[in-house]
């Protein structure tokens, strides 16, 4: 007997996700299967909806997404599902700001720039770069991902409008050389006593006494984003209460807490929209013609049927393995989906390191009802829509569109599932 | 003339930092001038084998013989550049016995120690082998890290007094009344402030005498006096996987043809090569065919390579000379030897010799004839040391010694560390300060980066090369902010921002040649990670924004007033 349900999920990133909450809103039965961790941990957890077109860096998202072409995943859903898919993040998911307007926020990043991005979570909203507070940015001696002094020379160079210095302190307490970013964020968290000085005073308290002495005039402090995990909100409270200040944190590269904590806000919202959802079992295979009876998911060393009546395929691109290549070619590994890609392999990358790529944006063909399409335009099986990175032919770090695009296509295709359903 | 005679060398690869070492300890007043980094031509191209003669056996055995030679001095002199991994001469049943026999009799006629052993017992020595593998001839051959090589001949010479100038380019040789008597140099902006010396400008160098040690560049510096120095390059590919799948050196025991070796080299293990001329050294197509052929022809070695994970490739060019009276048609008939062509005696111009051909397991050797070749000139009455004295890194020590406890480094960092940096390992990572790890793919740690940026200023190529940051399977892609960083505040943020982008660029390069399957979807996050989340590929600082114009926070008072316009400051 095959596990059952309306529309199965194949994917547990942000298209995944919101393609199941979408679904399961709407009315459907759904379940959700991923196999490993998402790529959500090496993303900074920050809601990128369109950043650039071209070399134009992008105001207004919703504005520009007409300029775009016609072919890219936001012109086949449409402006208005993008706007509809947004708000019901803004709904589900907890934690986020950004919604109160449509206009792109700066962010800087570890690496010294400024971004721009649609949504970003709490702990970062003080550190948004459209406001003149003077900013002290605080690195950790032992924490190599995030070199303070120079992010502020960087940020001051990009022509900020505010002034930033920057401090490498040593953390309190008994940290390893290599101590992983979820250990500063694990003792911050615990608040535990720490030595100082023959006394024990908490973490928090004793990592703000640190601090103080640098703050001379600046109105907000910027962290590198390791301000907790399960208690985030609070040790940044006890931090801008002990310095007088507003506090933020930067995003940070992988392992990135913000991607972790967005994970875990977005597997409570898909808690709460009622789906089913199961993690650490691969999608192996399928069975039908012109439509998928069902896939086969490998659990254990067994091979398990799982049946619905439609599909979404949210397994991410190249970086999740959604997408896969070889020295021949390029293919989607579950479905054998066409993906479009040059025959000759040179001709899949440019020389300069951030020219424009094919490979950035390798990915299945989907019209605008979101159905993988065959080398020929003929739907691949009429009951299974793509989500998100899988889908091509457009690129997402060039054009700072990921989560929304994952985001705009998750909802469609989980909308456009439920409406399916015989 | 000076009692100390002034020489310039010209060419920062292992022939000239070997000459400059050379002339330098014998006393002469030696300036070594380099337009990239040191190995930044054909030394930093090569597939890092340290021959044992067994591969010139059959064809050239004066090479054979040279090369056993200098394989051991370079054991004994630069014990931590070298990795003695062993070698073999493989055969499988398309090969001709013949030839498998005439090798033999080759390495025994060179004094290269060399013993038959079966299929089965090559394949207990590399499980990976072909099956069909019938017999091997084992060698001495190693591996040898050309950077690490030739970073501690400059240190050397440098520690002699000589003066090390990288990314300074010749412009012109000075020609005064029929005679060489120096180089017009150009200093690159990129140049730190350590062994980079002078950062920019030009500068005239006078020299008692000019060694030209350009290798495939050594015509265009002949081009300057209008000497013809008829060099044919050759280019050879090298395709670099992302693990070793061997241990030991593997040649296909057959007469020279393309893609024959596989090197075991730090983590990786180099593919090569091919043989084809090209018109100039710096510009000639790489070509994916290349690529393929290593691929698939040294999977008829080691099976498992064809679905191997690749991380680059990369071209080198050998600067192949033969006389011009020997017209050779194809590049491979070229000779391996190394010719000195003084051009005094060869075109009536005094104050220059070039040296031509050869090959880097003898360049120490090299460097010694021409040493000699120049002292002579001065009648200095010097020997040469550099076979005795041993390299900086190599001097007495001992890898067994538990350095991993003594600096607060876990295994397998700590051993990799000392591995590096040899008898230098106490000095740099005895910093008494908190050593994190900076590129986890090669077990980099920040006290090794430190010491490198104090030798290379603000060029991060130069503190790869040095130290393998950035050169595994990320391929920077984690790490380069992190090396950027500790350029930092030594160097400004617009030098330090130009270095990183410089790095960037260089680790792409490579990479374009191995993009399929793992080394594609490292591509792929790397791309990520520097585009979507460090948003490098549109830097403000370059391509200014609008302040203003964006959201200023949630329930924000502080929206900014239109007159903000941002404009890229001048940093710091």
């Amino acid at each position: 007997m095959a596990i059952d349900s309306e529309v199965l999920v194949v994917g547990g990133g942000l298209a995944g996700v919101t393609s199941a909450v979408a679904a399961a809103r709407a009315g459907a039965d759904v379940r959700l299967v991923s196999y490993k961790q998402s790529s959500l941990r090496q993303a900074s957890g920050l809601i990128d909806v369109l950043g650039y077109v071209g070399d134009e860096v992008v105001v207004d998202p919703y504005d520009a997404i007409p300029e775009l072409h016609e072919d890219h995943p936001y012109r086949l859903v449409g402006v208005e599902t993008v706007r509809d898919a947004m708000a019901l993040f803004d709904e589900t998911v907890d934690g986020y700001h950004g919604d109160h307007t449509e206009t792109n926020a700066l962010l800087p990043t570890h690496g010294g720039t400024v971004k721009p991005t649609a949504r970003y979570p709490a702990g970062a909203a003080e550190g948004v770069a459209s406001d003149d507070r003077d900013t002290l940015l605080v690195g950790f001696e032992r924490l190599v991902d995030f070199d303070a002094p120079l992010a502020a020379s960087h940020v001051e160079a990009a022509g900020a409008p505010f002034s930033a210095d920057g401090v490498t302190i040593t953390f309190p307490g008994d940290l390893q050389a290599d101590a992983k970013v979820t250990r500063y964020a694990k003792l911050l968290d615990q608040n535990s006593p720490v030595a100082v000085d023959g006394q024990k005073v908490d973490t928090r308290t004793a990592l703000a006494e640190r601090v103080a002495p640098h703050l001379d005039g600046h109105e907000r402090v910027g962290f590198p984003a390791v301000l907790g995990d399960d208690h985030t909100d609070a040790v940044r409270a006890t931090l801008a209460e002990e310095l007088g200040v507003a506090v933020f944190e930067v995003p940070m590269g992988p392992p990135s807490l913000p991607g972790l904590r967005l994970e875990d806000r977005l597997f409570e919202a898909l808690d709460r929209s009622g789906a089913r959802y199961e993690v650490g079992n691969p999608v192996v295979d399928y069975e039908g013609e012109d439509r998928i009876e069902r896939v086969v998911v490998e659990r254990n060393g067994s091979r398990v049927p799982y049946s619905a009546d439609q599909y979404v395929l949210a397994t991410g691109g190249l970086v999740s393995k959604g997408v896969e290549s070889d020295r021949e070619g390029v293919r989607e590994p579950i479905f054998d989906c066409h993906v479009p890609h040059p025959e000759d392999r040179y001709d899949w990358f440019e020389d300069g390191v951030f020219d424009d790529h094919a490979f950035a944006r390798f990915g299945v063909d989907v019209g605008s009802d979101l159905r993988p399409r065959a080398a020929g335009g003929s739907v691949e099986f009429e009951n299974l829509r793509a989500a998100g990175a899988t889908i091509g032919g457009y690129d997402f770090a060039a054009e700072k569109s990921g989560s929304g695009v994952s985001i705009a296509t998750g909802y469609a295709a989980g909308r456009a599932a439920t409406e399916d359903l015989t | 003339m000076a009692s100390t005679p002034r020489i310039v060398v010209v060419g920062g690869g292992s022939t000239g930092a070997g000459v400059a070492r050379d002339l330098a300890m014998r006393g002469a007043d030696v300036t070594l001038v380099e337009q990239g980094n040191l190995t930044h031509g054909t030394t930093g191209r090569m597939h890092g084998l340290l021959h044992s003669g067994g591969r010139y056996a059959v064809s050239d055995q004066k090479s054979a013989r040279e090369c056993i030679e200098e394989n051991r001095v370079l054991r004994d002199i630069a014990s931590h550049c070298v990795e003695m991994t062993g070698g073999m001469f493989v055969k499988r049943p398309e090969d001709s016995d013949s030839y498998f026999e005439e090798k033999l009799q080759g390495c025994a006629d060179c004094d290269i120690p060399a013993e038959v052993i079966s299929g089965e017992r090559a394949r207990e020595r590399e499980p990976h082998l072909a099956t069909d593998v019938d017999k091997a001839i084992s060698v001495p051959d190693g591996a040898v890290d050309p950077f690490r090589l030739v970073v501690a001949n400059a240190a050397s010479a440098q520690e002699h007094g000589a003066r090390i100038e990288t990314h300074s380019k010749v412009t012109d040789l000075l020609v005064e009344s029929g005679e060489i008597v120096g180089v017009e140099v150009e200093h690159g902006a990129k140049s730190g402030d350590r062994v980079h010396g002078v950062q920019s400008g030009r500068e005239t160098i006078r020299a008692d005498h000019v060694v030209n040690a350009t290798g495939a560049w050594a015509g265009r510096i002949g081009d300057m006096a209008d000497l013809d120095v008829a060099v044919r390059p050759s280019k050879g590919v090298m395709t670099i996987m992302n693990v070793r799948q061997v241990d030991t050196v593997i040649n296909r025991c057959r007469p020279k043809g393309d893609a024959d070796i596989i090197v075991p080299h730090e983590t990786t293990a180099i593919l090569g090569t091919t043989d084809e001329e090209v018109e100039d050294p710096e510009d000639y197509p790489e070509e994916q065919w290349e690529v393929d052929q290593m691929i698939e022809t040294l999977s008829e070695l080691v099976p498992m390579l064809a679905d191997a994970r690749s991380i680059r490739s990369f071209w080198g060019v050998r600067p192949l000379y033969e006389p011009p009276e020997v017209g050779s048609e194809d590049p491979t008939d070229i000779t391996r030897d190394y010719f000195l062509l003084d051009h005094e005696e060869r075109d009536g111009l005094p104050g220059m010799t070039t040296i031509v051909g050869g090959k880097f397991t003898t360049y120490r050797m090299m460097g010694e004839e021409i040493a000699d070749h120049v002292v002579s000139k001065f009648g200095m009455d010097a020997d040469c040391r550099t076979a005795d004295v041993s390299l900086p890194g190599s001097e007495e020590f001992s890898v067994l010694r538990d350095y991993m406890d003594e600096f607060g480094l876990r295994s397998p960092i700590g051993r990799r560390s000392v591995e590096r940096l040899g008898s230098r390992a106490e000095e740099v990572l005895g910093t008494g300060e908190p050593n994190p790890v900076l590129c986890n793919c090669e077990g980099v740690t920040r006290a090794e980066v430190r010491d490198a940026i104090s030798q290379a200023g603000a060029d991060l190529n130069g503190t790869r090369i040095r130290t393998r940051a950035s050169m595994g399977n990320c391929q920077g892609g984690f790490c380069i902010h992190r090396l950027a960083g500790e350029l930092h505040p030594e160097f400004d943020e617009a030098t330090v921002r130009d270095s990183w982008d410089d790095l960037l660029q260089e680790r792409w390069k490579g990479q374009r040649h191995a993009l399929w399957g793992n080394q594609l979807q490292q591509a792929m996050i790397n791309y990520a990670l520097h585009a979507t989340t460090q948003n490098r590929d549109h830097d403000p600082a370059t391509q200014p924004v609008d302040f203003a114009a964006f959201d200023s926070g949630p329930g924000s008072d502080r929206r900014l007033g239109s007159d903000t316009v941002g404009e890229a400051a001048d940093g710091d």
